[in-house]
């Protein structure tokens, strides 16, 4: 116990050390990290807990991305206020979608194209609204103030997205020490089963829906501000829920570190064929992290934490005569 | 008679939508794998059509035989090199894998062709004919014809050969084949192969009036996905259905509401048969 404290003491302060300390292409590559780690971690709670793989999750990240910024251009409501409005929101499509989807048995590859379907129709719909600025966009005024979510310099990013993703770890810990969470990984194994014991898996899977949506918002808040500019066929692109999901399936889905390991070996992966093929030919570079990926799956077909724990434990099982 | 039109467009798309949806339904039902590469196998099939159309002259409609043995090499090695290797792994491993090949294969293509939308420009491409008020271009007309007798070849492979007859029982039992003898893993690679070879020929009968570039494949794969879930995963008759349907859904939202919107209908067509006939339209009970 008291060397779990000392480690966590000293990557706390690491981590509060290391943005000062390295150039600015590495506190761009740290601030995607755990950008990417935090929405994994929210997608974590729905696909990796419960086991319901979920292909829309941009949908309630493009939520929390428009309702902060046209609650901020139009009404002058800051994007910290405009993000818990987003988060609720999405949480409430989420329990649409659920009600609908649970409520009627889908399962597996039926439950992914419903999540999928919902995200597309939401570009579809975002394309047309005016108060997006459908195709062309909407851009938001660099004016720096923390209170309208705007900094200068990437620093205070870094730790706003560290901050996100230890309370979205938190949320998971407690989510996984909890009945539920017990309840969410019986469901993930045999959903048959745990109903037939008692379990109300429609619940479950619905808080479990609830809680990942509602944390997804807050991620496209952050990107709204990062970037400063929001257009439906890269906010809503269903790549981009293929971004938020594959992260914690390559760390392993259904484990806390699971989503910051995935998205740290993505991010070094990604860095490493933009540094040394993006100069040449256009998409060069994403066929070599293509490619990284398949191998990745090849190599490490349960997820890299997993693996880590197991080849940790195997010296000592080897031990054995 | 604007409504007549759009109907009998929406059809003669339908058809390559079907030939295209019974490849990603044959090998969703053989090896309950998800074909996210799907859409980029059709693309290549367009861009391989595109090639030989524009450095030998051949006719997209005669590389089909080229652009589907091609395709059905490139799916037999995707299944044999690499789904094969992880059969045992959680179901999203497969997903992640499929999704790097989709990656690699758009990406390849944006390496080779550029991010350009092509097409094949044939010199009947935009002739026409009048039936009364209604318009019929020829390409389409071809493309339809075509589709239709190679989705009907696949159906008489399924069910009068003894290949076919091996792709069936390794469908239906898996346990049950490799108990007879079936070398299970050859069949799978056989089966993705067939259902790549029938999308990489689906992209070549598109290729003379459809655009396309790298970055159309995953419009492709969704609309595929669509099509089989409609229809009935794993059945051949319900993806060919299925297919007509959504062409025609298409065709119909491009004029009732904008162009843009046009794939708004079959979105909502499918959460209605998610929610009401989950098993799709002619899909047996799961």
């Amino acid at each position: 116990m008291k060397r779990r404290v000392v480690l966590g003491i000293a990557v706390a302060a690491a981590l509060a050390v290391l943005p000062f300390r390295v150039p600015s292409n590495w506190q761009n590559l740290l601030i995607s990290t755990f950008y990417y780690a935090y929405l994994g971690q929210a997608w974590n709670i729905l696909g990796g807990y419960a086991g319901q793989l979920s292909l829309g999750h941009a949908a309630f990240f493009a939520i929390g991305a428009y309702t902060s910024a046209v609650l901020a251009i139009h009404l002058g409501i800051s994007p910290w206020l405009g993000m818990v409005a987003g988060a609720l929101l999405a949480a409430l499509l989420s329990l649409g979608i659920g009600y609908l989807g649970f409520r009627f048995g889908l399962r597996g590859f039926y439950f992914i194209l419903l999540t999928l379907a919902v995200a597309e129709i939401c570009r579809l719909v975002a394309l047309h609204l005016p108060i997006l600025g459908g195709y062309t966009g909407l851009f938001i005024n660099f004016t720096p103030d923390p209170w309208q979510f705007q900094f200068q310099g990437k620093i205070p990013y870094y730790f706003i997205a560290l901050g996100f993703l230890g309370v979205a770890s938190g949320i998971a810990w407690l989510i996984q020490r909890s009945k539920l969470g017990t309840y969410l990984v019986a469901i993930r194994e045999d959903e048959d089963a745990s109903e037939a014991l008692g379990v109300d898996t429609f619940r479950y899977k619905m808080v479990a829906y609830a809680v990942s949506a509602a944390l997804t918002a807050p991620g496209g808040t952050f990107y709204a501000y990062f970037q400063f500019y929001l257009q439906p066929n890269t906010v809503l692109n269903i790549n981009h829920s293929v971004d938020i999901m594959i992260r914690p399936i390559v760390g392993g889905s259904g484990t806390i570190l699971g989503p910051v390991l995935g998205s740290l070996l993505l991010e070094l992966l990604g860095e490493f064929s933009r540094t040394y093929f993006a100069a040449g030919v256009a998409g060069l570079n994403v066929v070599i992290y293509g490619i990284l990926l398949i191998v990745v799956v090849l190599f490490l077909p349960r997820g890299v934490y997993p693996t880590l724990t197991h080849l940790m434990r195997r010296p000592a099982a080897g031990r054995r005569p | 008679m604007l409504y007549v039109q759009a109907v009998i467009n929406g059809l003669l798309v339908g058809g390559v939508y079907s030939l295209m949806a019974l490849g990603l339904s044959l090998i969703f039902g053989v090896m309950r794998v998800i074909n996210f590469a799907h859409g980029d196998m059709m693309v290549w099939g367009m861009y391989l059509s595109y090639w030989l159309f524009v450095r030998l002259g051949v006719d997209p409609y005669v590389s089909i035989l080229v652009t589907g043995a091609v395709v059905f090499l490139l799916g037999a090695v995707v299944q044999q090199g690499l789904v094969n290797r992880i059969l045992e792994a959680p179901h999203e491993m497969q997903i992640l894998l499929m999704l790097g090949v989709a990656l690699t294969l758009e990406n390849l293509a944006l390496v080779i062709w550029g991010p350009d939308p092509r097409r094949v420009n044939t010199a009947y491409a935009l002739r026409t004919y009048w039936l009364g008020p209604i318009v019929l271009d020829l390409p389409r007309v071809a493309t339809f014809v075509l589709a239709l007798a190679l989705a009907l070849a696949l159906y008489l492979f399924l069910k009068r050969t003894d290949l076919g007859r091996m792709i069936r029982a390794a469908s239906d039992n898996r346990v049950g084949a490799l108990l007879v003898g079936t070398d299970i893993l050859k069949v799978f690679a056989l089966a993705f192969g067939i259902g790549a070879a029938c999308v990489g020929a689906a992209g070549s009968l598109m290729s003379p009036f459809l655009p396309f570039s790298p970055s159309t494949g995953i419009f492709f794969t969704v609309t595929s996905f669509n099509i089989v879930i409609i229809g009935g995963m794993g059945s051949l008759l319900g993806a060919f259905v299925g297919g007509l349907l959504v062409g025609v859904s298409e065709s119909l939202g491009a004029v009732i509401l904008v162009p843009s919107l046009k794939e708004l209908f079959s979105f909502v067509l499918l959460i209605l048969i998610l929610l009401f006939r989950p098993q799709g339209l002619l899909g047996g009970s799961r």
